[in-house]
């Protein structure tokens, strides 16, 4: 499998990371070399093996649905890089 | 006092042979000398440091100190404190001051009252195996300042080592505790997926990544692991279990032990300098009365193949809540919000994060998923089964921690590849759930080899055992670097 500068960009893109034509050369190449690295595992039979999601089986835990947490939406939003009466800032989405 | 173990270090505050305040300080003037060319922390706050200690000063005082109050430590800058810079090694935290603790900072500093001495630095978001990939610049070994100290831990290792902190935290998801004390001849230990909450460690791959000690002895760890431990409803993935003593068997005698060398481990690619001493420590368990056992780790081989699917599949799926927001960098010039996401994340992120982020947007997305994604989950399986079957003839595994010794900076640095493969012998460990170790086990010329210790599902007392016993009978996490006085 080989990766096209193509790819690269649209791969860019799905995860809303701006890249340069430049940008892309050089990544497709990395990347590349670690899907080489990647397709070793393509050699191995694994029919019938159970994915492993997980270190643990274990089952998410329930708790009841009660407040549990105190409100702390000011000290939150003092870190965001713009925010207004408890709103946080983004340009304008709807026209 | 300063190649004091956790041990003495509490004896000696017990005694009040030295206040809190003064030990910290003398380690806080130790960082403002020598940190400026080691660069292992980025963050540091005499300030609060001294205002713990006082507060730490006053809990002996009273008679209601725990065992290891009073004790400064550095922790990585993956763990959220509250108040302090938690920058993860990434320009996109440079300012993020944490609104709230992470819970082992709470178990840590607030409940066990140790002390704050700062914050380490790291291979950013903790992708990278030489603490190269940090905003913050990289790590000098104190060991040989022209090579790495290892990573993601990298200024955690350093710190321990040129004894600018008496130990510190790590987090591990591929080998990133263990590399970096196996190249800065310490110990640390990775435990048990599920033993230490992740509530406010900034996750990198949710389903390996754990934290864990990092210190000069097995002792100190299992000291430092008896605070970081526990059941948190906080994290949905800790384990309920009951608490434990992880000090309890430290001298057990190792008669009767059996320990698994995997072949895996022990054929061609690993450096003959570090293949010659960990045979040495192999020969010093066998004067300590344990058996040695020959098993095998058949699908160990994939283990850097499966790891560079799982692990970057969830990081991009993690890292996705980085896009300038609700906290962190926001690129200055955007136009509408899709180009403020893709500016913020192209300026925010370095090189590797996006690489891996790329690599696990491109394996989950349509039509790639089944191949790689779940593929490689079938390959996690038969890894973890590789470990049932060899625990069932021994009680431990032993091996190296590392390939090679620490590598010069800007080695590796240019093929990522390279890079990846200096965790052959730690990522399954991760991949599994299990817990492991790596300490001091000589030297190859003059840099330190790292012996790599795995244990069965919570055998994180065994394994602590079986490090402690070894160093009782050998001085090599003794030796401290030149240059650090």
């Amino acid at each position: 499998m080989s990766l096209t500068p193509e790819q690269v960009k649209r791969i860019a893109h799905l995860a809303r990371i701006e890249v340069s034509e430049a940008e892309a050369l050089t990544t497709q190449g990395h990347l590349n070399g670690i899907f080489a690295l990647i397709e070793q595992m393509q050699a191995v039979d694994t029919t019938g093996v159970e994915p492993m999601a997980h270190a643990q089986d274990v089952s998410q835990r329930l708790r009841t649905d009660v407040v549990s947490e105190s409100d702390r939406r000011a000290a939150y939003q003092a870190v965001a890089p713009e925010a207004e009466a408890g709103l946080y800032l983004v340009p304008k989405v709807i026209e | 006092m300063i190649d004091k173990t956790l041990k003495q270090l509490a004896q000696a505050l017990a005694a009040k042979e030295i206040s809190s305040v003064e030990l910290s300080t003398l380690f806080l003037d130790r960082i403002e000398r020598l940190n400026p060319d080691i660069n292992a922390f980025v963050t540091v706050d005499r300030e609060q440091t001294l205002s713990m200690a006082a507060a730490a000063d006053a809990r002996i005082a009273a008679g209601t100190a725990g065992p290891l109050t009073g004790i400064p430590i550095a922790q990585k800058d993956i763990f959220c404190a509250e108040g302090w810079r938690t920058t993860c090694g990434s320009k996109m935290l440079a300012d993020f001051v944490a609104p709230y603790n992470a819970t082992v900072i709470e178990k840590m500093h607030r409940d066990a009252g140790l002390v704050l001495l700062g914050k380490t630095n790291m291979d950013e978001f903790a992708m990278g195996s030489s603490n190269e990939t940090s905003f913050f610049g990289p790590v000098k070994n104190p060991w040989d300042r022209t090579r790495v100290p290892g990573g993601s831990s990298g200024g955690s290792a350093a710190a321990v080592a040129a004894r600018l902190a008496p130990a510190a935290t790590g987090t591990d998801t591929g080998g990133s505790i263990r590399q970096p004390a196996a190249l800065c001849n310490l110990t640390g230990l990775k435990p048990t997926y599920g033993v230490v909450s992740r509530y406010g460690m900034i996750a990198y791959a949710s389903s390996l990544d754990q934290g864990g000690p990092m210190g000069a002895t097995a002792e100190d760890c299992a000291l430092l692991l008896n605070t970081m431990a526990g059941f948190d409803v906080r994290d949905s993935t800790s384990l309920e279990r009951p608490a434990e003593d992880y000090t309890r068997n430290l001298e057990q005698p190792l008669a009767g032990l059996r320990i698994g060398l995997p072949k895996e481990f022990f054929a061609a690619g690993c450096d003959a300098g570090v293949m010659a001493t960990v045979q040495e420590a192999i020969n010093e368990y066998r004067r300590l009365g344990a058996t040695i056992v020959d098993v095998s780790l058949p699908n160990s081989h994939l283990s850097v193949p499966a790891y560079y699917v799982i692990a970057p599949a969830e990081a991009s799926s993690n890292l996705s809540r980085f896009d300038g927001v609700r906290y962190g960098y926001r690129a200055p010039d955007y136009g509408n919000l899709d180009d403020m996401y893709m500016k913020t994340r192209a300026q925010g992120f370095g090189e590797e994060v996006k690489r891996r982020i790329l690599i696990g947007t491109y394996v989950l997305s349509h039509g790639y998923y089944d191949a790689y994604y779940l593929q490689a989950q079938r390959i996690r399986r038969l890894i973890a089964n590789d470990f049932v079957e060899a625990f069932k003839s021994c009680d431990v595994i032993l091996g190296p921690t590392s390939p090679t010794t620490a590598f010069k900076l800007g080695e590796k640095s240019a093929d990522p590849v390279q890079m990846y493969l200096s965790d052959i012998y730690t990522i399954a460990v991760n991949l599994a759930g299990l817990p492991g170790m790596a300490l001091p086990c000589g030297f190859a010329g003059d840099l330190p080899v790292g012996l790599q210790l795995i244990g069965n599902y919570f055998d994180e007392a065994r394994l602590l055992n079986v490090a402690h016993r070894y160093q009782q009978a050998t001085d090599w996490h003794l030796r401290s670097p030149r240059g650090i006085e």
